[in-house]
């Protein structure tokens, strides 16, 4: 190689280690800017202390963990369903005008900004809640009812695409043994494609636990445990969103340990998406 | 008998269950709809040219969102030339010149873990590392420099895919030639990967558009257009966030709304008809 050629592929290897370096000046940062409050409030103090008391150098965020957790179920419990069953429908079974009617829907739902959805939970959804149970609606059920459609578009793409990849012969297999197609879907399209549906549930399960504007803007983001899913609840992304802008001192150094605990959870989250076995049948 | 009437039983729970499951992708639709139809009835009718040109009044509940649009273009530009190159050349090592072993291992795992951290973690890092650390306060830079970092995986990742379906016969050829691989590199693969490097490009641009909370504590939120790339500037994600959590305007609101889809739509439309092209220049 010449030597200008050499100078080139070292420029390019420093781009592509660009990403390297992004990931660890995040850690870092979050780390060094957090870590402080940690260790000065005592990790489980931190984790289950259910008391946040800025004013007071109080910083508890177990009821953010709480609030992210319910949330995030919820949002599964509507997501997972309809966007597995949405994904089954795709690869086996829409005809396929329907279904370019439906990938593009889905495209254009992954493409909606969250503010949109946040705006939309706001102003409708949370009012029909309060119409409902005749309390303020902004609650765990908005939140996960608005996160739920928001995580569709992670689920059905990643689910359609690891049914579409089980090979034709165990399908036609089952079907030629005398199978309906309804029964080879459940008993060997599924079970071959399971490793890639439950990635795209992890994927989406991080997606619900990192939003931050949308469900600032419906679930109320109250401090307190939530009793019921009616009540208000404030999330690990919320509690940073909110007080960033305010918050100074020792006070913004918890968030930034919030932050901290956010980004361990996703980091595990995203590994252990990974670590699925992507193989058809494994 | 029985085995009659297994079969039909069979049948049955078919029918009800594919009945079920298109229901489901039925409902996926619906919402949409029912979302994007909500934003634009209620929007639609207070957008005007004096909307789109005018300054916001009394912290934009009133006027227009003129120096709004100027800000998110500010960011979407600054950010798209800094993450494309880095991202092309990235993805250039990354298929022509990296050996698997556990480097490549490494810088895989890089891009991956970058695009799963949430956005308000880009908001934290970028807050505390480019406005803070390296005094660039709350800045058009320091909200390009954070979005960077946030859509180089998308581009790098449409890019390896762009640069992988580039035909072996056009390398063979132009290295066949005399051309050096880097020539080849420049003169062939690139071009002939465009389209797909720029359908990465144009997603990234849609994200740019949609994020709020990465843009909010790095750009900050201040109205007015910004005099140069080192002063704040507020995007329209950000002014729709901010207009609706404080009740500002309902007019305004949904009139933001509107533009913000309508952006949304336009980006992601072209890198959808970029998409298809690619498919039919393939499949000829």
């Amino acid at each position: 190689m010449r030597l200008g050629e050499k100078i080139t592929v070292k420029l390019l290897l420093a781009c592509a280690g660009i990403s390297i370096l992004g990931i660890v000046l995040i850690a870092v940062f979050i780390f060094k800017e957090g870590w402080s409050i940690i260790g000065k409030t005592g990790i489980i103090d931190f984790l289950f202390g259910d008391q946040w008391a800025p004013t007071n150098g109080i910083y508890g965020i177990f009821p953010m963990i709480l609030g992210s957790i319910y949330v995030t179920i919820g949002a599964l419990i509507i997501g997972v369903p309809i966007g597995v069953g949405c994904a089954i429908y795709l690869a086996e079974i829409a005809p396929s005008r329907l279904s370019a009617i439906i990938k593009l829907g889905v495209e254009i739902l992954a493409g909606i900004p969250s503010v949109i959805y946040g705006l939309y939970g706001m102003t409708t959804i949370v009012p029909i809640i309060r119409n409902i149970f005749n309390n303020q609606g902004f609650s765990i059920l908005a939140g996960s009812i608005v996160l739920g459609i928001m995580i569709l578009p992670t689920i059905i793409n990643i689910s359609k695409d690891s049914i579409e990849a089980v090979p034709k012969e165990y399908k036609e297999g089952s079907l030629a043994l005398g199978s309906s197609h309804w029964q080879a879907i459940i008993k060997v399209i599924l079970p071959a494609a399971r490793s890639g549906i439950v990635a795209s549930i992890m994927l989406g399960m991080g997606r619900a636990v990192g939003e931050t504007m949308a469900v600032i803007m419906i679930t109320g983001n109250s401090t307190l445990i939530p009793e019921s899913i009616l009540s208000p609840v404030r999330t690990l992304t919320g509690n940073i969103g909110i007080e960033m802008g305010y918050a100074s001192g020792e006070h913004q150094k918890a968030l930034f340990a919030t932050g901290i605990v956010l980004f361990v959870f996703i980091m595990i989250l995203n590994l252990m998406a990974k670590l699925m076995p992507n193989k058809v049948g494994e | 008998m029985n085995e009659i009437k297994k079969i039909n039983n069979s049948r049955i729970a078919e029918r009800m269950a594919f009945s079920l499951l298109w229901m489901f992708s039925m409902l996926t639709v619906i919402v949409l709809a029912l979302i994007v139809s909500d934003i634009i009835i209620k929007g639609l009718p207070h957008i005007s040219l004096s909307f789109l040109l005018e300054e916001p009044r009394k912290m934009g509940k009133s006027g227009g969102i003129f120096s709004v649009i100027v800000s998110t273009f500010y960011i979407v530009v600054l950010s798209a030339l800094f993450a494309a190159p880095i991202g092309v050349a990235a993805s250039v090592y990354l298929t022509e010149y990296a050996k698997e072993g556990p480097l490549l291992r490494i810088i895989r795992f890089g891009t991956e873990a970058l695009a799963g951290v949430p956005s308000i973690i880009y908001g934290l890092f970028g807050y505390s590392f480019f406005v803070v650390f390296l005094g660039l306060k709350y800045s058009i830079l320091s909200g390009a420099l954070t979005l960077t970092l946030m859509i180089l995986p998308i581009i790098v990742r449409t890019s390896e895919e762009a640069i992988k379906a580039v035909p072996r016969a056009y390398k063979e050829g132009s290295l066949a030639l005399g051309a050096t691989k880097l020539q080849t590199i420049r003169k062939i693969v690139i071009p002939s990967a465009m389209p797909g490097i720029l359908t990465g490009l144009i997603l990234g641009i849609g994200r740019v558009v949609g994020e709020s909370a990465a843009v909010i504590y790095t750009a900050g939120s201040s109205l007015g257009v910004p005099k140069s790339i080192l002063r704040p500037g507020r995007t329209l994600s950000v002014h729709l966030y901010t207009l609706a959590s404080e009740g500002l305007s309902t007019e305004n609101t949904y009139a933001t709304a509107v533009v913000l889809i309508a952006l949304v739509f336009i980006i992601n439309f072209t890198a959808n008809t970029l998409i298809n092209k690619i498919y039919i220049a393939r499949r000829r």
